[in-house]
């Protein structure tokens, strides 16, 4: 029979090997279903991995994925924090539209100005301000009343949901919309816009932020006090209680943290790629960020690389789309099943496998 | 509007249903010691499967059948995961919701009615004829009878027989469950599978009775709000019962100030909000001698938001814009969990068990 032993350290190689492992089983159960969805295994495989970086139309789909990798890696590495800590901030997408909602509209409250050094980094902290205090309230709650932080900030996400859609169509709508829902387009107005900083490369602020937030994550994480904080928290709450941490300063922290950077993934979605307010406003970012969270082993760098592979499964999915004619949900099971493999193959670095019957001690 | 006080609270039980079906399920799950994050996921699968089976053959019996089914294997991939590969419960469950959400919208693509299902009305013979309280009570369909079947039963089958103590102690304490010779992941098993199927009948209601059409996202959050439930009600069937109620009790009047446009409802129900906060404040101020604010945060902060919106009114506000009205239940939520801290949770809840530590 088989069986898993205990391993004394977690395996070094299975660490690395994991995710690689996880994203190989991946492809098969997605070949799997796509097939049985009647369409062609290999050649949507294809326009998944291959063709947005090396076919035809790559110089189109190339900055796309890095469009996309942007919010989920600023979203993720602020998340890995609290994970780490034992901290759920499952509302990340809550405080990614209340970043956008927060910056759009100190944004629109400046319309006719050309002070682009004014009203840029304004929504900038704006954002971060909305997004940071939405991670508030849970964190807040759960010090205050013992609450449970997953619970109440996905009940914020749904709040969150509403807010926008109302606001879209309410508060914010363009007076020059003709009536329709929807802020005014702050891609197009210049004082705020998050456009590409070079032409065709789709590096916009949020790809530089999320390039610094790596960095800093990584300092912090492997060199500074809080981040040690966080590993002990996570891996031995006993110890960390006896060594004087205090668990309410690590929970409001990362909380801060996750919803600071969901906020600011927020404005620059919303003054760049999204572009406007509306009920539509790209969703899901904040779920898909658990995903890249953890198939980056809750790791900066890690992350980097896993929410660049995301966003190629978005893009990828848009060509499948085209060309098998493979329905977009059929992605959205694809990242899921992506989640359960890595979550699956983890089972590998603290686990040995055995056969045979245990042993009588 | 006319409020028909009678329809109004006959339309509480409805609305709680779902609810009511996937808290019950989770119940079992985490009393059993497991956290599955899942049940959105499994709810939204039961909706899909219960609305495509039960308008393809026109059952709604095969189509409830069909959704239970459907939950529950989704919930194996779940408890395959955490009781047999060991991985981390909340993360596995919140890719069970991501996961069902996927799978429901994939599966629900162009999914149309070709017969039309009803569920019909089962007036209990003789109690529904009762004033007042007959149509309330005891003129619903047999799911909402179901759900409370259910209730008595779980509470039986956890507290009356020896099953019951054999759950109760592997979620209490899995390691001298599993030293005293309890199968404890075949245990585990068992109870997520029920709550799976309990999430997939939920779902279905949902799609076959309560909205009667499938939509992308047409739970919109109900499992998590089931989730809160429970630990409302402190892991007790009975407590589940009211906690379902309050919150159906409020879905239902968001519903109808919605439909309504003027705020009389929504007057009497702060109204009596702000009773009911005062009346706990006076009671806790006497039997407990706190009568500090501090030690009724929730009741001062009710009383000042109802004396806020009081001085609104009289400064002659008419209405709400609708849409801030939906964000009710999820507000309401949140207060709850704010208001009854969570006491006697499972020992083990959440923690994953290997027989070798």
């Amino acid at each position: 029979m088989l069986r898993l032993e205990k391993r004394p350290q977690p395996s070094t190689f299975w660490t690395y090997a994991a995710p690689l492992v996880a994203v190989v089983v991946t492809i098969l159960l997605g070949m799997a279903l796509f097939a049985s969805l009647g369409k062609d295994p290999v050649g949507a495989i294809r326009a998944i991995f291959y063709e947005p970086l090396f076919g035809e139309f790559s110089f189109y789909y190339r900055p796309e994925v890095i469009k996309k990798a942007a919010p989920l890696i600023l979203i993720a590495t602020g998340l890995a924090f609290g994970f780490r800590a034992g901290v759920w901030n499952i509302g990340a997408e809550g405080q990614y539209i209340m970043g956008a909602i927060c910056g759009a509209g100190v944004a629109l409250a400046f319309y006719p100005s050309e002070s682009r050094w004014l009203v840029f980094p304004l929504a900038i902290i704006a954002g971060t301000i909305g997004g940071a205090v939405w991670g508030l309230i849970p964190a807040l709650l759960k010090v205050k009343f013992k609450t449970n932080e997953i619970l109440v900030s996905l009940m914020l996400v749904y709040v969150a949901q509403v807010l926008i859609t109302a606001f879209s169509s309410g508060l914010m709508r363009n007076p020059e919309g003709h009536g329709f829902p929807g802020s005014r387009n702050l891609s197009q107005y210049p004082a705020a816009a998050n456009g590409e900083l070079f032409a065709g490369t789709g590096v916009h602020w949020g790809v530089i932020a999320a390039l610094i937030a790596v960095a800093v994550a990584y300092v912090i994480l492997t060199r500074h006090q809080f981040g040690f904080d966080v590993r002990l928290a996570g891996q031995s709450p006993k110890a960390a209680s006896f060594s004087g941490l205090n668990p309410n300063k690590l929970v409001i922290i990362s909380l801060l943290l996750s919803g600071g950077l969901a906020g600011l993934a927020g404005v620059f979605e919303v003054t760049g790629p999204a572009g406007q307010i509306l009920g539509s406003f790209p969703k899901f970012y904040g779920f898909t960020a658990i995903i890249v969270a953890y198939l980056g082993r809750l790791h900066p760098v890690g992350i980097l690389m896993a929410g660049a592979l995301m966003a190629l499964t978005y893009i990828g999915g848009e060509v499948a789309q085209d060309r098998e004619q493979l329905p977009a949900a059929a992605i959205m099971v694809f990242q899921g099943m992506l989640l359960f493999s890595i979550l699956g193959v983890d089972v590998l670095t603290n686990y040995r496998l055995r056969f045979g019957k245990n042993e009588v001690r | 509007m006319d409020i028909n006080p009678i329809l109004l609270l006959a339309a509480v039980m409805v609305a709680s249903t779902p609810v009511l079906l996937a808290a019950i399920g989770e119940l079992v799950v985490e009393r059993s010691g497991v956290l599955n994050l899942g049940v959105e996921g499994m709810m939204i699968t039961g909706a899909v499967f219960g609305y495509i089976i039960g308008h393809g053959s026109g059952s709604a019996i095969g189509g409830f059948a069909a959704a239970a089914l459907a939950g529950a294997c989704l919930s194996l991939i779940f408890g395959f995961l955490t009781q047999f590969l060991l991985t981390n419960q909340t993360a596995t469950g919140l890719g069970l919701t991501l996961f069902g959400l996927g799978l429901s919208s994939l599966v629900g693509q162009g999914a149309t009615a070709t017969y039309p299902v009803t569920v019909p009305r089962l007036p209990i013979p003789l109690l529904s004829d009762i004033p007042a309280i007959g149509p309330i009570l005891f003129n619903h369909d047999a799911v909402v009878y179901l759900s409370i079947l259910l209730i008595v039963l779980v509470w039986f089958v956890m507290f009356r027989s020896r099953a019951g103590l054999i759950l109760r102690a592997v979620g209490e304490n899995h390691d001298a469950a599993h030293a005293l010779g309890y199968p404890v992941r075949l245990v585990r098993m068992a109870a997520i599978f029920f709550g799976g199927g309990c999430a997939g009948l939920a779902g279905a209601y949902i799609s076959l009775v309560r909205v009667p059409q499938w939509t992308d996202g047409i739970t919109a959050g109900a499992g998590w709000i089931a989730l809160a439930i429970v630990v409302f009600a402190s892991w007790k069937p009975f407590r589940l019962l009211i906690g379902a109620y309050l919150f159906g009790g409020v879905t239902v009047l968001q519903l109808n100030l919605q439909a309504d446009g003027t705020l009389a409802l929504l007057d009497i129900a702060i109204g009596l909000l702000a009773a009911a906060a005062a009346v706990v404040w006076l009671t806790r101020s006497i039997t407990k001698k706190a009568a500090a604010p501090m030690d009724n945060l929730l009741s001062v902060i009710i009383l000042v938001l109802s004396v806020v919106y009081g001085l609104l009114r009289l400064a002659g506000m008419q209405t709400i814009p609708i849409e801030y009205l939906s964000m009710l239940p999820y507000l309401a939520t949140i207060a709850v969990l704010v208001g009854l801290r969570a006491s006697n949770a499972p020992a083990s809840l959440g923690k994953t068990f290997h027989a070798s530590t």
